[in-house]
């Protein structure tokens, strides 16, 4: 009977009792909808996260850490132009013969490389450091500024392989152009990858005096 | 002194118009009010509809095309940079501004009068809005990093430029069409929940029913209700002002002669709320005729909104002549060349459809014949709307079309693109409103309930 008169009860409303809670409920999923998918584009698709550690296998093995770590060439034996133009080049199969015309000339992978050399067909190396076409990015202006190469690409002279370090995102760019300091060295320490200077922002202070570095931050200045 | 004693103030008492004529009670009210909304659409309407679904379709064509082809396909170019996508923006912000002031500053004076048209109008400020917000989003060009405009961090270290008018106007606009649609909402709880119990199918029950948020009409809801909706008047109103003070701040925080004034805060107020009035009576005169509601939206209900309009039109006129004054007062060479080249330069054609539309064609409601006529005040108000929206082209386009130097002068023209988008945005602005006409009471029935006789059954009592 009393089960009765609450069930009468129950039918004269549209909705069950339980609905009473659905506004918060929705209140709640949009507030956390929303900062949720800031914090997902913010956190897990930022270049931090995505871009860093890219280590493309290459063509052939070449290992700087054996070239650059133990045989101690310069970078700018292979990647000659970086202080004069814009685009730091790849070095052609010619630069690799200048020594593996003799060196270990029975290796597999020097086979391919005289192969290369013999056809005029290049090796296709896997570019591991892109930087998007609406931006514009010179080499020569930040070598001779006093960047140095491991400011940006790390230490590539302990690297089996090639490895993206820094993010390259547009943060990362603005976050030097508005502190250079900390990354000016002499210029004759650019390539040297293990040279740390003991007090680096008051020797970077110097330096951005004495070579009259001024980064700009407007947009025109990347986005030409 | 000489004191008055209560009997005479009585008697000074000033016996106002009826709100609500054709002695209706609570019942028939409620009936000749829902009813569009109970029973099947008349064949205007659906032919309404079709008509705006496919002026929807051709805007949403045009920007998908937009989009497509990239903003080449606007007539913008040098030197006229801002064309017909800020004129639209401009002419309907300001459409969107009689609704709001209506809802809320009359509210606040205890305008009585405003009971029969505030949700009608409030539904036009929300969708005039709408059709306004569209404008910029895509002029920005590459519509997809919209999001660009909100402080969201991103890996790009990019930071909205708060000293930007063009920012303010975003946040000026988003905060008004949100403080609008709450406003509005709130207020049609009551008859949603009316609706609601009136419903004939279960299904109609709880779709209205979910709107309705449980609304009971007991004492306490009443009590929360008139708290929220003052609190919200109270919201609102410096939002009339605001919005398009900042409007007009995107042209005047520049230093472009003819955009450079000061005069461009109240003015620009003052327009909108004349366009705004006029787009309702626009809207008024045809709805209550088609919907036979002339004893609701009454004629003294029409006059006060021309008497508005008619003021708000001399204030735009006073600011037109006041711009010529400051330009030759202002003994500057250039800002005298941008007015004398407004009013008799290539665009001289717009700038007088604009004077004989805006200032000229108010005057007539000085009578009080013309005040009441349904035909006259039906153009009037039809000009003031073409004449508004040419205020904008005039703004924008003359002043930009002819820079410092001579060889920067140019002459814009809208492309094919321009017009139809422009077309298209009242598709968008009269679907909304066709469908608010047949889905939600056009009138807070409950509002007007409490401005008929029975509602004060005694009203010699103080």
């Amino acid at each position: 009977m009393e089960q009765e008169q609450e069930k009468e009860s129950n039918n004269k409303y549209i909705f069950p009792k339980w609905s009473n809670s659905i506004p918060k409920l929705i209140m709640l999923l949009v507030l956390g909808g929303l900062s949720s998918i800031v914090f997902v584009f913010w956190f897990w698709f930022s270049p931090k996260n995505l871009e860093v550690g890219y280590e493309p296998e290459q063509p052939i093995p070449y290992s700087h850490k054996l070239h650059v770590g133990e045989l101690g060439i310069d970078c700018r034996y292979c990647h000659t132009n970086v202080e004069d133009v814009s685009h730091a080049n790849i070095p052609s199969t010619d630069t690799c013969m200048n020594c593996h015309s003799v060196i270990k000339t029975d290796s597999e992978h020097i086979k391919k490389l005289k192969k290369s050399y013999d056809t005029g067909e290049p090796i296709p190396w896997v570019n591991v450091h892109m930087l998007p076409e609406y931006s514009y990015f010179n080499h020569s202006r930040h070598v001779n500024s006093g960047v140095g190469c491991v400011s940006c690409h790390g230490r590539i002279d302990q690297m089996e392989v090639v490895r993206q370090v820094e993010s390259l995102s547009m943060s990362w760019c603005l976050e030097c152009h508005r502190e250079p300091a900390k990354n000016i060295r002499p210029l004759d320490k650019i390539t040297d990858m293990e040279w740390v200077a003991e007090d680096p922002i008051a020797l970077g202070e110097n330096l951005i005096k004495e070579y009259h570095v001024n980064p700009k931050e407007n947009c025109s200045t990347c986005h030409r | 002194m000489t004191y008055l004693t209560d009997d005479q103030i009585v008697k000074e008492e000033v016996i106002r118009k009826p709100l609500v004529t054709g002695a209706y009670d609570f019942k028939q009210l409620t009936n000749v009010v829902s009813k569009p909304v109970e029973s099947k659409p008349p064949s205007w309407w659906l032919i309404g509809l079709v008509c705006s679904l496919s002026l929807l379709l051709l805007l949403k064509a045009m920007l998908v095309y937009l989009v497509w082809e990239g903003v080449g396909v606007w007539g913008l170019n040098n030197p006229v940079g801002w064309g017909f996508a800020i004129v639209n923006f401009v002419f309907w912000v300001g459409i969107g501004h009689a609704g709001t002031l209506i809802s809320a500053i009359l509210f606040l004076f205890r305008q009585k009068w405003r009971t029969a048209i505030n949700r009608f109008a409030e539904a036009m400020t929300i969708f005039a809005v709408m059709a306004a917000g569209i404008f910029p989003a895509f002029h920005i060009g590459r519509v997809w990093v919209a999001y660009w405009l909100f402080p969201i961090p991103n890996s790009m270290a990019m930071w909205p430029n708060f000293r930007s008018p063009l920012l303010w106007d975003v946040f000026a606009v988003s905060t008004y069409f949100t403080v609008s649609l709450l406003f509005w909402y709130v207020g049609l709880i009551p008859d949603i929940a009316m609706i609601r119990d009136r419903a004939k199918s279960k299904i109609k029950a709880k779709v209205y029913g979910i709107f309705a948020l449980g609304w009971r009409g007991a004492n306490r809801h009443w009590q929360h209700y008139e708290k929220a909706y003052l609190i919200l008047a109270a919201l609102a109103t410096p939002l009339v002002l605001s919005v398009h003070s900042i409007v007009s701040f995107d042209f005047a925080v520049s230093q472009l002669p003819g955009w450079h004034t000061t005069i461009f805060p109240p003015y620009f107020v003052a327009g909108a709320i004349f366009s705004g009035f006029s787009m309702v009576v626009t809207l008024m005169v045809l709805a209550r005729i088609l919907f036979k509601m002339e004893n609701i939206m009454t004629i003294h209900h029409l006059e006060c909104m021309n008497k508005i309009i008619l003021a708000t039109g001399m204030m735009v006129g006073y600011a037109y002549g006041m711009e010529f004054f400051m330009a030759w007062y202002s003994a500057y060479e250039y800002e005298a060349f941008a007015f004398i080249n407004r009013a008799f330069g290539p665009y001289s054609w717009a700038y007088w459809i604009m004077i004989s539309c805006n200032v000229i064609s108010p005057q007539l409601f000085w009578s009080k014949k013309c005040r009441t006529s349904i035909p006259i005040m039906f153009i009037v108000s039809i000009f003031v709307n073409i004449g508004m929206w040419f205020e904008r082209f005039v703004i924008t386009v003359t002043s930009l079309h002819r820079d410092f130097l001579p060889s920067s002068w140019g002459y814009y023209s809208p492309t094919w693109v321009d017009v139809c988008t422009f077309i298209g945005s009242f598709g968008l602005f009269f679907t909304m409103f066709l469908l608010f006409l047949k889905f939600l009471p056009m009138i807070a029935i409950f509002e007007v309930k409490a401005v008929l006789p029975e509602a004060n059954p005694h009203p010699e009592d103080h």
